[in-house]
């Protein structure tokens, strides 16, 4: 029997698998994994048997740290983060909110500091029912993280 | 041991804890039945204002000097090296290096707590943007405990813009640490924000809202009034509503013998005049007692005892 890959394996590097379909441009964007000049992959709306379809990130040469890691949890809980050497997976990221995410986002609130001065952005992640809530360590304000998302 | 201010930055009421409110409230008490002149003999504070303010910046320099101390800085950000393009980073670096304390207005909402990350002495917000404003928060804690003996277990009406009066937002995180209770009374467009009545379920405090004014008077201690500002409604709008949030002396026939009538001012035609002659007016000893307060503040950042 043939088996074909969709997605070519990985020699060395970090996979991003099971990120909600539709999700896979955004996490590319927000955590500038194209920035690096090393060799991306990916692929959306995949066939999943958990998910019905997902976006998968393949990228190549960087191993992404845990902290990294958590900062994807605010975009995909569910995601698995897996750094692999020589096609094999050497470290399996479990994914935990972090407490805190310094540098991604840039405040929604124009008036906030953080835009005219040459410091981080920096949020305290909190989860509220269904949604998390990011707080600006400067202006103090409040915001749903899709919001927060946009922004940038 | 020093007291727990001392050295500190005064940012945000959420940084207080209930221990410390009822430590700058006692000592503002204090301060106010036996003045002292000696508290910051031979201390220098920077006042620098970036938005101009008459109470604020007076009522902090007032208390500076009646303490002994000695103040520099400037009323208005319009002549400063920020105008060239300093950051304000580089500009807390220097005045920081200057003095003992730094008092700040400014008009971006976090520049205090960005200050505070820059500044070799403590950082004291005296105001940034529509965000925090910890002073009129001391002094209205001060008031209430004046006139009520304690903080604890209080009814509590807040009346008119609730949505963008940042004086609301941090006297409820604040009492929100003593149990007390309390009616927001607004126009449905300038309600109490979601995310501060969510923190108030968070902490199991009871809140009610209410569109009559009239209703809430016989229930509650303090009646904490603000202005509801022209400009956020359109004409037929403001129509609508005006009136329905102006305290007029008649109203108050059913009033607790001990309800104080608190105000952060300016006022416009939201209490009317006739009001300040019953005994339920608190406003104007409110605003006098904002030097007290920031004399028991600046006392305790500056002293290791007081």
């Amino acid at each position: 029997m043939q088996y074909t890959r969709t997605v070519e394996a990985l020699k060395q590097g970090t996979v991003i698998d099971h990120i909600p379909a539709g999700q896979g441009l955004t996490i590319l964007r927000l955590f500038r994994l194209a920035d690096s000049g090393e060799r991306v992959t990916v692929g959306l709306n995949l066939s999943s048997r958990h998910m019905g379809s997902k976006d998968i990130i393949k990228v190549e040469n960087i191993a992404l740290s845990e902290e990294q890691a958590n900062e994807l949890a605010l975009f995909a809980p569910r995601a698995t983060v897996n750094v692999i050497e020589n096609f094999e997976v050497v470290k399996k990221h479990p994914l935990t909110l972090p407490e805190a995410i310094e540098g991604i986002f840039a405040c929604p609130n124009s008036n906030c500091i953080s835009h005219t001065e040459s410091v981080n952005s920096y949020f305290y992640v909190k989860p509220s029912h269904n949604d998390t809530k990011m707080k600006c360590k400067y202006c103090e304000k409040v915001f749903s993280k899709d919001i927060v998302a946009e922004v940038r | 041991m020093p007291n727990p201010l001392y050295r500190k930055h005064i940012i945000s009421i959420p940084d207080f804890s209930r221990a410390e409110l009822e430590l700058v409230v006692a000592t503002a008490a204090r301060l106010k039945a036996a003045p002292r002149d000696d508290l910051l003999q031979g201390r220098l504070v920077a006042s620098c204002f970036f938005e101009p303010s008459t109470r604020t910046r007076l009522s902090f320099e007032t208390a500076v000097q009646r303490l002994g101390g000695r103040v520099i800085g400037f009323a208005d950000g319009g002549n400063t090296s920020a105008k060239k393009g300093e950051t304000l980073a580089d500009t807390v670096r220097i005045i920081s290096s200057y003095t003992d304390a730094m008092v700040m207005r400014h008009p971006k909402e976090g520049a205090a707590r960005l200050a505070s990350e820059f500044s070799a002495v403590p950082i004291i917000n005296g105001g940034d943007g529509s965000n925090q404003h910890p002073t009129q928060t001391l002094l209205d804690l001060f008031s209430i405990v004046e006139t009520q003996g304690t903080m604890e277990n209080l009814s509590i009406a807040f009346v008119g813009d609730l949505k963008y009066g940042r004086t609301v937002h941090s006297l409820t995180q604040a009492l929100s640490l003593f149990n007390c209770r309390f009616f927001f009374v607004s126009p449905e467009a300038l309600a109490m924000p979601e995310y501060l009545c969510q923190e108030l379920d968070e902490k199991g405090i009871n809140y009610t809202f209410s569109n009559s004014l009239e209703d809430v008077i016989p229930e509650v201690d303090i009646l904490y009034m603000t202005r509801v500002q022209r400009e956020r409604f359109d004409e037929a709008e403001f129509k609508k509503i005006q009136g329905k949030f102006v305290l007029r002396a008649e109203m108050l026939a059913q009033a607790r013998p001990n309800m104080k009538i608190l105000h952060p001012l300016p006022r416009v035609d939201e209490i009317e005049t006739a009001v300040d002659a019953t005994p339920y007016a608190y406003y104007f000893e409110q605003a006098r007692n904002g030097v007290f307060a920031r004399q028991a503040l600046l006392a305790l950042v500056l002293n290791e005892t007081v």
